[in-house]
């Protein structure tokens, strides 16, 4: 039977190794996980990407670590051990057989479905710092936990500026370096998160909420100031000096070395929707994927536990509160305030959808249009607003504005959020150098037969040399084919 | 919304640069389209303007350095190309593409690996040689296609997302009428350009265009600085750097699939890792560089790669388009072909025979298993 040397047909993947059942993420839902499976006998590779490489925390990945961490976290071998007593299920979980890997990280998952036939079976994409390779899996359990929303305001790029969970993550390896923080946000969340910062040692200087606050942070023992926006952070290469917010009866200067942003709680579902999981607007939750009563996605292959499966209590009204914020700290600073930190996009570049400075673009009507002239029908799409302004195409992969900008095409359009599609997710999921993808070989017939497009050499006879007919069995052929 | 003179089905590249240039003439023109403009194949691809096979390379090669000026909206293209070989093979390959070019009245420059290094500073020691083509170059297939949208509604043309096309009204050998999900338009021409869809479509006019489509893989990684040349490729991949300094590449096998009637999931697959070692090799120096990002296209194909654009006889009042995966590049000088045949019947600037429908008249009916095009 004749097949088509340059497609996909009959090529193999130079697949490392297998498992029945890969947990990605060790908190305490992917530990368990792990031993519930290996109960039952399975063989279960867990995998953590922590401790995060420094590159990576300096790009806020995975998590808004805002250059809070302590000098300790360079210290691999002391943050492995830090996560070795600081999550003692861990011992457990290796004693009970499980094949624990930290520094590992999990960039991918694959399974065929109705635009891929050729895999031959699920696969995971894993790295650590001097490798990439692939896993071929029975079933994957993600427990990839929560971050937290970026927002923005002047200053928000200083060091110490970093999501409450990070913050309380690295506190709980010894590794966060500031003491006087101001949280932003009542979240029961936020305010869990700030009593392991404070069990840690860390002053809550005071709490900021725009509006009323959703729970009781008065019991974190700061000043509560509700109706207050953030104006600016001060400081310089050091890191944050103090906060500077406002009421509508003046300012206050807030002198500190953090500000935490604890407005959203994020379910981590990158790798979720990089996979074709199905996910969905919860509100009091956000996205999250859509799992059934045994906590499998749309994918068969694929569960969902803890809390990149929304496994935390929910807010009353998500999208109110994060539109709130948004409203009041993204929208006054439009002009100067970048929210895409990678691609240097600031809110108005958005709601104009401009295209990047770099291009010099002379202006033209239609680039001062509103997003409703650019969209005409249809809810905005983050995807396209992407493609025009750039604003999430940056090498934190959205991480620090993938829900602003959501809450400002929602503001910019009169859209409810809930109707805003998420912006895609693309694996890698984690950035992956091009020297760690040289450790997976390629296949000698792939080799062979690699062509930059099709393959087809009827597609390239000039127009002058083609042939009024064409058949499959006359078809020109290259005289330089390999075969 | 009401009907139009010209309906447009399809707003990605081609079907956008038509009604763009149909809009430029003067003509009332409604372009239908089933998602967003440029979401399918249109907005997935390498970029590259250099198709010196096609009849109309001539008018692609005049068009693109002015289509910023022509559209009013930046496209990001840049001229020329640098493609470097890797082996023997691909040097003997890449040197086509100068030979078809130079017939044409363009140049090239064989380039030896010092002078390869010399010009591309992330190039390698492997380096075999390589070729520098004073033609084509590349432009922001996202923000090209946007462009065509844009200029086509500033000069008074409409365009419709979110609408599926559901059939065609017929009425003495013409389609009078494009029936949608949204309801009924009336026309005097229809331009169909809906890539992947465009045979079923076609069926519904009793015109069969045999095609299938493919998915195909590309990657992206975090910008670096800029080269003096962004347009360079090789080793088996097509690509550029972006202006932004992102290294956009794709190549390597494509998977036939099956069509169906809605668009298929762009989902990527491992391929994206050996994408990346390719291009770490073609750029030692850029092996640092981490991937942010990939994606797969669905594209569509005819037997022999080639596009279809052609007034059909019956019914008479139908322009047919399909680039059959090369039609990015091409697309200015498509969208002037195709206002040329809905207005005049004929192109001027071009001979388009080699690109009827015409030439499959004696296609097998299973050439796709002959090619080997299996689908699983």
């Amino acid at each position: 039977m004749t097949i088509d040397p340059a497609s996909v047909a009959g090529k193999t993947l130079d697949v490392a190794e297998r498992t029945d059942v890969l947990v990605v993420g060790a908190g305490g839902a992917g530990i368990a996980a792990a031993l519930d499976a290996r109960r039952q006998g399975a063989a279960v590779v867990l995998v953590d990407e922590n401790p995060v490489p420094a590159e990576t925390m300096g790009d806020d990945i995975p998590m808004l670590w805002g250059g809070a961490a302590s000098g300790a976290a360079r210290n691999r071998t002391a943050m492995t051990e830090a996560l070795l007593a600081a999550r003692p299920g861990l011992a457990t979980a290796v004693e009970a057989g499980v094949d624990v890997r930290l520094g590992t990280s999990c960039w991918g998952l694959y399974a065929n479905g109705p635009s891929v036939g050729w895999l031959p079976g699920p696969i995971a994409g894993l790295a650590d710092e001097t490798r990439a390779w692939l896993l071929g899996v029975g079933r994957v359990v993600v427990a990839a936990g929560c971050r937290d929303m970026g927002v923005a305001f002047a200053g928000w790029d200083l060091p110490g500026v970093a999501g409450v969970q990070a913050a309380a993550s690295l506190a709980a390896l010894g590794a966060f370096a500031p003491r006087r923080a101001v949280l932003l946000g009542t979240s029961d969340a936020a305010l869990a998160a700030a009593d392991i910062l404070i069990a840690a040692g860390v002053t809550i200087v005071a709490v900021v909420e725009v509006a009323a606050p959703l729970a009781d942070a008065g019991r974190l023992g700061a000043p509560v100031l509700c109706g207050h926006r953030v104006v600016r952070a001060e400081g310089g290469i050091d890191g944050v000096t103090a906060l500077v917010v406002a009421s509508a009866t003046g300012e206050r200067r807030l002198a500190c070395d953090a500000v935490l942003l604890g407005i959203g709680t994020v379910p981590v579902i990158e790798l979720l929707d990089a996979a074709g999981c199905r996910i969905v607007f919860d509100p009091g939750r956000g996205h999250v994927p859509l799992l059934d009563a045994a906590g499998r996605t749309s994918l068969p292959f694929v569960s969902a536990v803890g809390g990149c499966a929304g496994d935390f209590p929910a807010q009353p009204d998500i999208a109110a509160y994060r539109m709130a914020w948004v409203e009041a700290l993204v929208l006054d600073g439009a002009d100067d305030v970048h929210v895409c930190r990678c691609e240097d996009v600031t809110a108005r570049d958005i709601l104009h959808l401009r295209p990047p400075r770099y291009l010099h673009a002379p202006p033209s009507r239609r680039n001062d249009a509103s997003l409703r002239a650019l969209l005409g029908e249809g809810p905005p799409n983050p995807d396209q607003v992407k493609r025009l302004t750039r604003a999430g195409m940056g090498v934190c992969q959205g991480r620090r504005c993938r829900e602003q900008v959501a809450c400002l095409l929602a503001l910019g359009t009169g859209e409810p959020l809930a109707s805003v599609p998420l912006a895609t997710h693309r694996a890698p999921v984690r950035p992956l150098p091009l020297r760690l993808a040289q450790a997976v070989a390629e296949p000698p017939d792939m080799r062979r037969h690699w062509d930059t497009w099709f393959g087809m050499y009827a597609q390239y006879v000039p127009y002058w040399d083609v042939a009024p007919t064409y058949t499959a069995a006359t078809r020109p052929r290259d005289p330089d084919d390999v075969g | 919304m009401t009907g139009a003179s010209v309906i447009v089905v399809g707003g990605g590249a081609s079907g956008l640069s038509s009604a763009w240039w149909l809009a430029r003439e003067g003509a009332d023109v409604l372009v239908i389209e089933r998602g967003l403009v440029g979401w399918e194949a249109s907005g997935r691809n390498g970029g590259g303007c250099s198709h010196h096979f096609s009849p109309l390379f001539a008018e692609e090669q005049r068009l693109w350095p002015q289509m910023d000026a022509l559209l009013g909206y930046p496209t990001e293209f840049q001229p020329h190309r640098i493609r470097i070989a890797l082996t023997e093979r691909q040097m003997r390959l890449y040197g086509r593409a100068a030979a078809n070019a130079a017939r044409q009245g363009f140049a090239s420059d064989v380039l030896d690996a010092a002078v390869v290094r010399a010009a591309v500073p992330l190039a390698g020691d492997a380096t075999v040689g390589g070729y520098h083509y004073r033609f084509g170059g590349h432009a922001n297939p996202h923000r090209t296609v946007q462009a065509y949208a844009w200029a086509m509604q500033d000069l008074g043309g409409r365009l419709m997302q979110h609408t599926q096309v559901l059939g065609f009204e017929h009425r003495a050998g013409r389609i009078t009428a494009v029936h949608t999900a949204r309801g009924r338009f009336g026309c005097d021409h229809v331009v169909l350009a809906a890539g992947p869809a465009t045979a079923r479509l076609a069926r519904l006019l009793d015109v069969h265009v045999p095609m299938l489509p493919a998915r195909a893989e590309m990657i992206v990684t975090e910008p670096l600085p800029l080269l003096p040349l962004g347009g360079v490729d090789g080793n088996g991949l097509y690509g550029r750097q972006t202006l932004r300094g992102n290294l956009a590449y794709g190549g390597g096998p494509h998977e036939w699939l099956a069509d169906g009637d809605a668009p298929l999931p762009n989902a990527g697959t491992p391929l994206a890792l050996h994408i990346a070692a390719r291009l770490a090799e073609l750029f030692p120096r850029a092996a640092h560089a981490r991937v942010i990002r990939s994606w797969a296209g669905i594209v569509e194909n005819t037997p022999d790669g080639r596009p279809v654009i052609e007034r059909l006889s019956d019914p008479a009042n139908v322009v047919l388009v399909t680039l059959s995966s090369i039609g990015f590049g091409l697309s200015p000088a498509t969208g002037h072909a195709v206002q040329q045949l809905v207005m005049h019947g004929a192109c001027t600037f071009a001979d388009l025979s080699s690109l009827s429908l015409r030439r499959f008249a004696g296609l097998e009916p299973d050439w796709a298993r002959l090619q080997g095009w299996e689908v699983r």
